[in-house]
């Protein structure tokens, strides 16, 4: 009754690009996003943004860059924790040995970096893909682990091995609250959703999904598959190299040599699986699944009155949290977004569905 | 023809000059470098044991089981917390009877709904199965070390002694790991070349839809293919359980089976085994030998290369030969 694009007419090229061709999706989009900027810092207790709200903006925005790659152009990864290293390592001794740089700059060239490493190791999926490329993805993990954590070099020699980075100043601006660095990042992560957005429904977007669905045809028609496969990898290398800066510097603050390891990069594809894949929509809830997961698992026992020790606990997570992946997958393998897109479908017709 | 063989020979002549190196420079006391080389078997024996697992399951139903290493581990927990109770024996025969029982529900749960999906929701689902067995197995097992004692003494054994100086040291258990892994291959060999049910596994990982038209039930063989390699997950788990302790980190280790079937090729039983040691063996020369020379060169915080070395081989074989040493050649030109 209330959702349905009857009598909304295009009348123009401008409102047939529309990134949101109707009205109410805009109208519920600019509502949430005003909640998520005036209200939300008011309104939400500082375990709400440390615990769940600020890792889950930059799982997030990991997951875009992921979901544009596995998604996308449909070359799995399974290192893509690894790349967030290479960002927040290179955020990290960007702002060490560059005086003054702001981390806004620090941040790009981030990505930037991240890029070229994604790109290096792009390299393989020229010449083989799916299951064999998931093997190469894994070299990359953990030859990328083990550099961060050897080379004393990236770490400025600290005798640990653990960084630990200053509080940002984002043009006089202090991060040293969590709802302030709740605001920074939200801000973040619009800006590189709109621009993902768009990047799918462009003309490099398309050249990906084209090589995802079938290289041969997207090569005859026209499409290099060399120039689709690696711009694919250093667009989800930025991504996620921009995500792995914010990770180190705004979500952890200090970090140790193998935070980025392969657990994350499983998590990162979880992510994707359960949101769903080639839906920058579903990044966005599959992020904010495996954020919240863990912690609603964590104190489910504690508000039923069951007493568990924390391995109990940890192990028994797990366990659902495995279930829940086949689950999902058996269920709807195209994720929370397929779900999403059906109940909006469904709210058309509602309430004379004939 | 030439040009296929090329890049191999030159990798792999590499690969026999950076094992040859170490040698010709220690000489003098080559029981030490012998015994580098014997602990990479051992340990390539472990990798080849898991990858073993691997390639069943992939010649047989085309599913990339990331679940195996968790079986490994799933199975010695059983086999080690069962042996707590009962004889060896009678824990090792409710081990596998456990394994074939997990077979059974996984094909009922898991592979069936997702008959037809593509290999990555697939290689998906073995994740989740790989994260519910470790948790399910340490909430029920526990998640202590455990270990599983095989009756043989851990007092290491000198041969040649009388050869050169120092001789070389060697475990009777990693000699009974050998042992049982040759007889694992050969008992697969056997049932694989002379069952009939061995020539219905084949038949299917030739074409599963040809198999299908000629009466072959695929659902009961991929149940068949999972309980097998439940039952070397198994022995993988007890050689390794007997060598390292049953604790989470076999789940971890197990991951190292992704560059050995890279290595010998995906549907190569043997290339599984071969793929196993010459992965286990480079990665330990790397360590003892490579390790300290990078160390010195880029004045690293330790060594630990062996962490990367396999995969990182396994990417350069690929540049050169992305179908292994024994896989089926694939022709996908784009």
């Amino acid at each position: 009754m209330l959702y349905r694009e009857n009598g909304q007419f295009k009348t123009s090229y401008r409102q047939d690009e529309a990134l949101l061709p109707i009205l109410q999706d805009r109208v519920f989009i600019w509502a949430l996003l005003a909640l998520a900027f005036l209200a939300v810092p008011f309104l939400a207790s500082n375990y709400l943004f440390l615990s769940i709200l600020n890792p889950f903006l930059i799982m997030a925005l990991a997951a875009v860059g992921l979901n544009l790659l596995v998604g996308y152009c449909g070359q799995i990864s399974i290192g893509h924790a690894a790349f967030m290293a290479v960002g927040a390592y290179a955020a990290y001794n960007l702002m060490l040995r560059v005086p003054n740089l702001s981390f806004l700059v620090a941040l790009v060239l981030a990505g930037l970096i991240a890029a070229a490493v994604g790109m290096l190791f792009g390299i393989p999926s020229l010449r083989i893909k799916g299951l064999y490329l998931a093997v190469a993805t894994l070299a990359a993990q953990f030859f990328i682990d083990w550099t961060f954590a050897r080379v004393k070099w990236f770490t400025n020699y600290a005798p640990s091995g653990s960084v630990s980075t200053p509080v940002l100043d984002i043009f006089g601006w202090r991060l040293d609250t969590p709802a302030r660095k709740y605001v920074f990042l939200l801000a973040v992560v619009t800006v590189f959703t709109v621009l993902a957005r768009n990047l799918v429904r462009g003309h490099i977007g398309r050249a990906w999904m084209a090589i995802r669905d079938m290289d041969v045809a997207a090569e005859v028609i026209g499409i290099r598959p060399v120039y689709a496969k690696l711009t694919a990898f250093a667009v989800s290398s930025f991504y996620v190299g921009i995500a792995g800066a914010l990770w180190g510097f705004v979500y952890l603050g200090s970090w140790e040599p193998l935070a980025f390891n392969i657990t994350l990069s499983l998590n990162l594809l979880f992510m994707i699986i359960i949101g769903g894949m080639g839906s920058i929509t579903g990044s966005f809830f599959g992020a904010l699944f495996i954020v919240a997961l863990p912690i609603v698992l964590d104190q489910v026992p504690a508000t039923l009155g069951v007493p568990l020790s924390t391995a109990m606990a940890s192990h028994l997570a797990s366990m659902i949290f495995g279930a829940l992946i086949v689950f999902f997958l058996i269920v709807e393998p195209h994720g929370l977004a397929r779900l999403w897109a059906i109940g909006k479908e469904k709210l058309r017709l509602w309430p004379f569905p004939h | 023809m030439k040009q296929r063989y090329l890049p191999v020979a030159i990798l792999i002549a590499v690969l026999a000059v950076g094992l040859a190196l170490p040698l010709a420079t220690n000489a003098s006391a080559p029981g030490f470098y012998i015994e580098v080389l014997l602990g990479g078997l051992m340990a390539g024996v472990l990798y080849s044991l898991v990858a073993l697992g691997f390639v069943l399951i992939f010649k047989a139903s085309g599913v990339f089981n990331f679940a195996q290493g968790a079986m490994v581990l799933f199975a010695a927990l059983s086999v080690a917390r069962i042996a707590e109770q009962v004889p060896l024996w009678a824990a090792v025969l409710l081990g596998i009877a456990i394994m074939v029982l997990l077979a059974v529900v996984v094909e009922r749960l898991v592979l069936r709904p997702l008959v037809n999906q593509e290999g990555v929701v697939l290689l998906m689902a073995t994740l989740g199965v790989s994260y519910f067995l470790d948790g399910f197995g340490q909430t029920v097992w526990g998640s202590d070390i455990y270990s599983i004692e095989l009756g043989l003494s851990k007092a290491p054994v000198m041969i040649l002694g009388d050869l050169f100086k120092g001789g070389i040291l060697i475990n009777k258990d990693d000699v009974a790991a050998a042992v049982v892994a040759v007889l694992l291959v050969a008992a697969l060999a056997v049932f694989f070349q002379k069952t009939a049910t061995g020539r219905a596994l084949r038949a299917v990982a030739d074409d599963h839809q040809a198999a299908q038209s000629i009466g072959i039930p695929l659902n009961r063989i991929w149940v068949i293919v999972w309980s097998v390699a439940g039952v070397v997950a198994v022995v993988a788990g007890m050689v390794w359980g007997a060598k390292l302790g049953v604790q989470f980190s076999i789940s971890q280790v197990a991951l190292k089976a992704l560059p050995v079937v890279i290595l010998g090729g995906f549907t190569s039983i043997p290339g599984a085994i071969i793929g196993g040691l010459i992965i286990g063996v480079g990665e330990k020369m790397a360590e003892v030998f490579l390790g300290p020379v990078l160390v010195r060169a880029f004045d690293l915080a330790g060594g630990g290369i062996e962490n990367w070395f396999a995969y990182v081989l396994a990417l350069l074989f690929l540049l050169v030969r992305p179908e292994g040493l024994f896989g089926e050649r694939i022709i996908d030109r784009v």
